[in-house]
């Protein structure tokens, strides 16, 4: 039976275990940025010499660690597109403005753990020659924030942070911005915008990449609460140990956040692929199952705004067989391995990794509704597509759920987020034209039906026309 | 030789790298670098690609002269780059030329991955697709959006004839509407500041307004509140929109959503007559056009000229026009003869009486005191004449305060042109106090007066009827016209043509947008009429001919003529 690999939340919910620098001490806390700190430059065989920090990125870039708060893009490639020349500050930035709908795997960290997100940004900044850090918390994370403030003090008091940390001569500071209430501050470059006080418009890419034009103008890296964290165990475990937890190219550990209709809804560290979706459903260690006498109906496998997933579907899938040839396979949605690749060669992706579980009960017409609300509701407005797309997809759903659906909704609907995705500054396009794409998509017959359903409804209280057959 | 001329020769000597690139099929090849909205050179956009092939990219929140937003998403294009090898040598197709691939989404590849013209950089061998198919349905699909909450309320709104939206609804839109939900309502006739009402229902939200005021002004005085759909431009609570350059906003906006208070509701824009003109309310010289129907100007516009005020003006230049529509215009010709009241009179008897008046003038006995209001051309007409008499001259010194944008703290429009043409002997004002003191013992015994109420200089109502003969020629009536034993109506510079010469050298030309009220006429006409009285001046037909000629006199215009100065005008060394 597959089992949770806890890296991340090793000490979380251990008994005994609390959110104090002392705590944290006692269980191994600052042993790796110690180990990070006393790296001296290393000879290479080309007679090139490598410092310390140099170091720390290519372990980064050797774990093979990916982004964990939604693209899953390569945090050590991340770091090698930082303009280190440009004579301006290095900045960086932890993005713990989780907000993705189902999303409940780094509150657990900020609340319970975060000296070893600390520990993991300090790190990360020696790594990338970074003097000054911030946090962005999200509104909603008013004890996250104080709880995390309160850790700051105590590892500056305590020579973790501040001046010549641990006598190693390097200087860092952090500090915690609280965002007021957005999704958007979660991308990066509306996160930028928020920490310069701004409106959280996200910025056009080109010219303003973060590691050239970000925070102030400066190379910046935004990273993930759970990815920096990921740094602080590369580091202890060595690249090579770190690389082979997981699957290739997908490595490491991650924390699902499962929601919906399972008995034990909840968060699970699992290495990276080595369970599948419906493990995670159905194991009695996981989800558990679902409720009495539902059957599944639906998954969204990565965030609400990631593609839904029909139950029964099969996906064609790239596997490598025990002779090392590659052949596509059938695969069922549930045998699908919780990885970054596997989830996007099906067509949706694992993103922030939260699953919302769906069964037979759901209406699928109210279920999109509340998540195109969602996104109306938190579009930035800055780019047209996006600003006046999401709120008219959520119109024409709420449309749909108070009798007024017509048969040519589903068509509608699709073409409205079609005309979205791709063409907007940022991600947020996607975000809010996905659920709809995939809804319609795997969902038509409801979408229709219920279109059926309200014309005859209303031709039949009008008492005109003919009721379609 | 000039100084632009010579910075232009400098540019020329530098060689342009150049980069090739494909637009609708067709090979361009255009500079790496172009400038930015401040002039800066930065990496050449696709959209200016474009431009140098001649091939147009819609676009909203996209302006030259502002900084880049990338927010509306009108300028976006389908577009194809050259593959790469593994070797990072491009992959070439069986003719040798480079194999293109055409960039769509990564995770739905039977879409376009279209990218905005406005912010995209070109790289080398990239081909635009600016009118394909793809690249037409995401302009639809964008002006679908922009449309969806829009009042669609052409009919009444001030900006249906110059809007954008409605120019590219038709070139590019739908005919029909799928939209059947309820729009979003927003406020509406917002009193944003004392010149400017907005509605927000219209409001594309481009921020083109937002970005002028903040960066270009640096009165950050207008932003966005709320979000998504329900975004609302507003300005901060309790501090109107109130700068010297709020009406730039009205120009900006590409939808009627900012309206000018003074223009609103007033007139049709497919009415209106365009003018090149320059405003005359400060020594900058800002390029407009006015505006102008059946003889009535309804607005000045600024009109795009790097060389003096890129593409803005001030609200207080452009607001000042009325006085020309007056309806107390001086109309007649008046003659005063001894202490009996002014007559009508007629221009022939009056010009001839002058003449003879001047001619017969001991030397040293007439002043002129002429206005830096005046064109160039009627600036040195009053200098030839000045010379032959021997008169003392001077200006009006009008001084104000100069701002960082466009306002120059000198408010006369051609005080360098009266220097040049040598009207202007001393520094202006010098002169003032010596012909003061002549009238009082009466050596000055004639004094001709251009476009000033000379009774603001220190010169009395009392004295001015000491004076044995009075010369005053005015567009409007004053306490210095009421004594005037000539009175000459003349006009305004929407009523004439001219040149005028700005407080950096630059000589600009402007042109008659209405007629003048009754009898006035332009002020050059008669000028060289005296001038060929008295000081034996060839006599003019045309104001090209008067120019052409003045600027072989005047060495620093040496070499100009009325034509080549263009519509942008030239900047000479001064």
């Amino acid at each position: 039976m597959p089992q949770e690999f806890r890296l991340i939340l090793k000490n979380i919910d251990q008994s005994g275990f609390t959110n104090d620098l002392a705590c944290y001490l006692r269980h191994g806390g600052y042993v790796a940025l110690k180990q990070a700190l006393d790296l001296q430059p290393k000879s290479l065989p080309d007679g090139k010499v490598q410092t310390g920090p140099e170091q720390i990125r290519e372990e980064v870039k050797a774990s093979g660690l990916r982004g964990r708060g939604g693209a899953g893009f390569s945090a050590g490639l991340k770091w090698s597109f930082v303009d280190r020349r440009s004579g301006k500050p290095i900045y960086l930035i932890c993005n713990a403005d989780e907000s993705e709908p189902g999303t409940f795997k780094d509150r657990q960290i900020l609340h319970k753990d975060p000296h070893q997100l600390i520990e993991g940004m300090v790190i990360s900044c020696y790594a990338n020659d970074v003097k000054l850090a911030y946090i962005y918390v999200r509104g909603e994370f008013p004890e996250g924030a104080r709880i995390l403030k309160r850790a700051l003090e105590e590892a500056r008091a305590n020579g973790y942070l501040g001046k010549n940390i641990l006598g190693s001569g390097f200087d860092l500071d952090i500090f915690i911005h609280r965002g007021a209430g957005a999704y958007i501050c979660g991308e990066e470059t509306g996160l930028i915008e928020s920490l310069e006080g701004k409106r959280a418009y996200p910025r056009i890419k080109p010219p303003y990449f973060p590691a050239i034009l970000g925070l102030y103008m400066c190379p910046t890296i935004v990273n993930n609460v759970e990815t920096l964290c990921h740094v602080r165990h590369v580091i202890t475990m060595g690249a090579s140990a770190y690389a082979k937890l997981g699957t290739p190219n997908n490595t490491g550990t991650r924390i699902v956040s499962l929601s919906g209709h399972v008995k034990r809804p909840g968060y699970y560290e699992i290495e990276v692929g080595k369970v599948t979706l419906g493990e995670l459903i159905h194991a009695p260690n996981f989800g558990g199952g679902l409720r009495e006498g539902r059957s599944l109906k639906a998954i969204i496998p990565g965030g609400s705004s990631s593609k839904i997933f029909r139950a029964g579907e099969i996906f064609k899938l790239k596997r490598k067989g025990a002779d090392g040839l590659v052949t596509n396979v059938d695969v069922d949605l549930l045998d699908i391995p919780y990885d970054f690749d596997s989830l996007q060669a099906a067509g949706s992706m694992s993103g922030s990794s939260a699953i919302i579980v769906m069964d037979d009960s759901t209406d699928m017409v109210k279920a999109l509704a509340n998540l195109s609300e969602f996104y109306a509701h938190e579009s930035c407005g800055q780019c047209t597509p996006c600003r006046e797309g999401s709120l008219w997809m959520s119109k024409a759903l709420h449309r749909m759920t108070h009798g007024g659906a017509r048969k040519q909704d589903a068509d509608y609907l699709h073409k409205t987020a079609t005309n979205i995705q791709g063409r907007t500054i940022c991600a947020f396009g996607e975000a809010c034209a996905w659920p709809v794409i995939s809804f319609v998509n795997k969902f038509r017959d409801e979408f229709e039906a219920r279109g059926v359903e309200d014309e005859v409804r209303a031709a039949s209280q009008t008492g005109g026309g003919v009721p379609p057959i | 030789m000039s100084t632009a001329v010579k910075l232009e020769a400098k540019s020329v000597a530098a060689p342009v790298e150049m980069m090739t690139v494909n637009v609708n099929g067709r090979s361009v090849s255009v500079p790496k670098l172009m400038p930015d909205h401040n002039g800066k050179p930065v990496p050449t956009t696709m959209l200016q690609a474009c431009q140098v092939a001649g091939v147009e990219v819609p676009h909203y929140c996209y302006h030259p002269k502002l900084p880049i937003a990338g927010n509306c998403r009108m300028c976006l294009v389908e577009f194809g780059l050259p593959m790469m090898g593994a070797d990072r040598k491009p992959i070439l197709n069986e003719d040798g030329s480079p194999k293109i691939a055409k960039q769509v989404l990564p995770y739905d590849p039977s879409q376009p991955r279209g990218a905005i013209a406005c912010a995209t950089p070109i790289s080398p061998g990239m081909e635009i697709y600016a009118d394909s198919i793809a690249t037409q349905q995401m302009r639809e699909g964008v002006l679908e959006s922009l449309l969806i909450n829009h009042p669609l309320d052409c009919p009444i709104c001030d900006q249906a004839g110059e809007c954008k939206l409605q120019e590219y609804s038709v070139e590019h839109g739908q005919a029909t509407s799928r939209f059947v939900e309820e729009k979003v309502h927003k406020p509406k006739r917002v009193d944003l500041g004392p010149r400017i009402v907005l509605d927000d229902e219209r409001c594309i939200l481009c921020s083109r307004c937002v970005r002028f005021t903040r960066d270009i002004v640096g009165d950050d005085a207008l932003g966005f509140v709320n979000r998504g759909s329900y975004n609302t431009l507003t300005h901060f609570p309790g501090k109107p929109f109130d700068n010297n350059y709020t009406l730039n906003t009205v120009d900006l906006c590409p939808v009627g959503a900012l309206t000018s208070k003074d223009f609103r509701f007033q007139m049709r824009v497919w009415f209106l007559k365009e003018t090149k003109s320059v405003c005359t309310s400060c020594a900058t010289g800002c390029n407009i056009l006015m505006g102008s129907r059946e003889g009535k100007i309804h607005r000045y516009e600024p009109r795009q000229n790097d060389a003096v005020n890129s593409c803005w003006m001030c609200d207080e230049g452009r607001l000042n026009y009325k006085w020309i529509g007056r309806e107390d215009r001086l109309k007649t010709v008046m003659i005063r003869r001894g202490n009996a009241p002014q007559v009508v009179g007629k221009w022939p008897i009056a010009l001839a009486e002058i003449s003879a008046r001047l001619n017969a003038a001991i030397p040293g006995s007439v002043a002129i005191i002429g206005s830096s209001r005046q064109t160039t051309e009627e600036l040195w007409l009053l200098a030839k004449i000045a010379k032959k008499l021997g008169a003392k001259t001077d200006t009006k010194v009008r001084e104000g305060e100069a701002d960082k944008l466009l306002v120059n703290a000198d408010r006369n429009p051609n005080s360098t042109g009266a220097r040049l043409t040598g009207f202007l002997t001393e520094k202006a004002g010098n002169n003032i106090r010596a012909i003061v003191e002549g009238l009082k013992v009466g050596s000055i015994k004639t004094l001709l007066v251009f476009g000033e109420d000379i009774t603001t200089l220190g010169i009395s109502s009392a004295l001015l009827d000491t004076v044995d003969c009075l010369i005053v020629s005015e567009i409007l009536p004053n306490a210095t016209t009421a004594k005037a034993n000539y009175l000459l109506p003349g006009c305004a510079h929407a009523e004439k043509r001219g040149t005028l010469i700005n407080i950096k050298g630059r000589v600009q030309k402007f042109m008659k947008a209405v007629e003048q009220p009754g009898e006035a006429r332009p002020e050059w006409e008669f000028l060289n009429e005296l001038a060929a009285n008295i000081a034996g001046h060839h006599r003019f037909v045309s104001i090209e001919g008067l120019f052409n000629a003045m600027a072989q006199d005047i060495q620093p215009l040496n070499g100009l003529t009325w034509s080549s100065l263009g519509d942008q005008g030239v900047t000479i060394a001064i």
